[in-house]
């Protein structure tokens, strides 16, 4: 098992196995990830019940909390695939990282967009400087943060390498996301889905939201391999087999 | 490994050790801050001084919302199951504002002790559920109380 993992990373820096690997995948990632995505909205907007105290409202669940949960995800691949590059030196860790960066901030800024509009109604107001808002805010500002380290420097490994350094620095902050409503007294309620208790959901409105979660990971996994693909062709474009792809 | 990599894998594992630390400390001691608001109980311990803006959260006490006749002025008491701490606000409640339902107020405690609001904010749980299974809860929840009194008026005769 070790041995095929060591194997599995040694081929993952390869940026031509790659590139050949993934594209047997894209057709069915992207079949997958809008499938599900129509199945989860059809159920979760039409199919489950109204909530009791919020009415339709609540419905922005179904796009609010996948996002939420993917932005930080996505944050901590961004930073273990930098800290990869800072140990190991792979090209490949460093292109992932960079491809990582806009997604996840823009599914951030999905989640915080989304929070607001459901604020309004719910708490009665857009914005409030609780914990949980404001960590998130930070993770925003991170995402920007990192992104523009790796692109500030003339050499392009310096600035893969400052980009890193700050995500290494801001994974602090993913536990404050997580835990900011356990530890202070927020206007953000406690979690809804816990990974070691029932969730607190009725199961008509629950399924929906696994569904909507599991399409939005697919989607992230298509968007960044895609996106990979792209940086590999370019770096890359003077080899000889990305000539002969870009040729035929 | 290679000792190179290893070193350079130490001085990650050390620089987000490090941060994560620093930032923890210092969230520690800041924690009074970070809280959103304060609750009944350090509002009626008197750590929140008469006069400075505060937000107080808690849950509104059943049976304790009174509205003004005129104008939209409302008070009702605010629990953390310990102490309560009465609250005046002139404004337009939230919708999901009702009693049992737990709420963050913005405003200060004048010196009668009144809590003088000037926001409203209303929080939710993290419980969803359908009207209807809320309605059987209820009626669940109402039968066994009627079954207990039976059962404890039976007793004592």
């Amino acid at each position: 098992m070790w041995q095929w993992l060591v194997r599995l990373y040694h081929r993952l820096g390869s940026p031509k196995w790659f590139y050949e690997m993934t594209e047997r995948w894209i057709f069915w990632l992207a079949l997958a990830a809008g499938g599900s995505a129509i199945v989860g909205l059809v159920l979760g907007l039409l199919y489950a019940p109204a909530d009791y105290q919020q009415g339709d409202s609540f419905r922005i669940i179904y796009i609010h909390v996948p996002a939420a949960l993917l932005a930080q995800s996505a944050y901590m691949m961004m930073a273990v695939a930098g800290a990869v590059y800072l140990i190991w030196r792979m090209k490949m860790a460093a292109w992932v990282a960079k491809v990582i960066a806009p997604v996840g901030a823009a599914f951030c800024l999905i989640a915080l967009l989304t929070g607001a509009i459901w604020g309004k109604p719910t708490w009665g107001t857009w914005w409030v400087w609780d914990a949980r808002l404001t960590s998130m805010l930070m993770l925003l500002f991170l995402y920007f943060g990192v992104m523009a380290l790796q692109q500030a420097m003339e050499s392009e490994e310096a600035s893969y390498k400052a980009g890193a350094i700050l995500a290494l620095v801001g994974l602090v902050n993913i536990p404050i996301i997580k835990y900011s409503v356990e530890w202070w007294n927020t206007l953000h309620q406690p979690a809804t889905l816990k990974l070691t208790e029932k969730p607190s959901m009725h199961p008509d409105m629950l399924w929906p939201l696994l569904i909507m979660i599991v399409s939005t990971y697919l989607f992230f996994a298509l968007v960044v391999i895609l996106r990979t693909r792209n940086e590999i062709l370019w770096h890359e474009r003077k080899r000889q087999w990305v000539r002969k792809i870009l040729e035929s | 490994m290679h000792p190179q990599r290893k070193k350079r894998l130490h001085l990650i594992l050390f620089l987000v050790l490090a941060v994560a630390s620093a930032v923890g400390l210092a969230m520690y001691s800041l924690s009074q801050n970070i809280n959103l608001f304060q609750t009944p109980t350090q509002i009626a311990n008197g750590e929140v001084p008469p006069g400075r803006t505060i937000r107080a959260g808690g849950l509104v006490v059943e049976g304790s919302v009174e509205r003004d006749q005129q104008g939209l002025g409302v008070t009702f008491r605010v629990t953390d199951g310990q102490s309560e701490v009465p609250v005046f606000y002139d404004g337009i409640l939230p919708d999901l504002f009702r009693e049992g339902q737990g709420i963050v107020a913005l405003g200060e405690v004048n010196t009668e002790g009144l809590f003088v609001a000037s926001e409203v904010l209303a929080k939710h749980d993290e419980n969803y559920m359908p009207p209807e299974v809320q309605a059987a809860l209820e009626q669940a929840h109402q039968d066994g109380k009627a079954q207990m009194e039976a059962a404890a008026k039976e007793a004592s005769y």
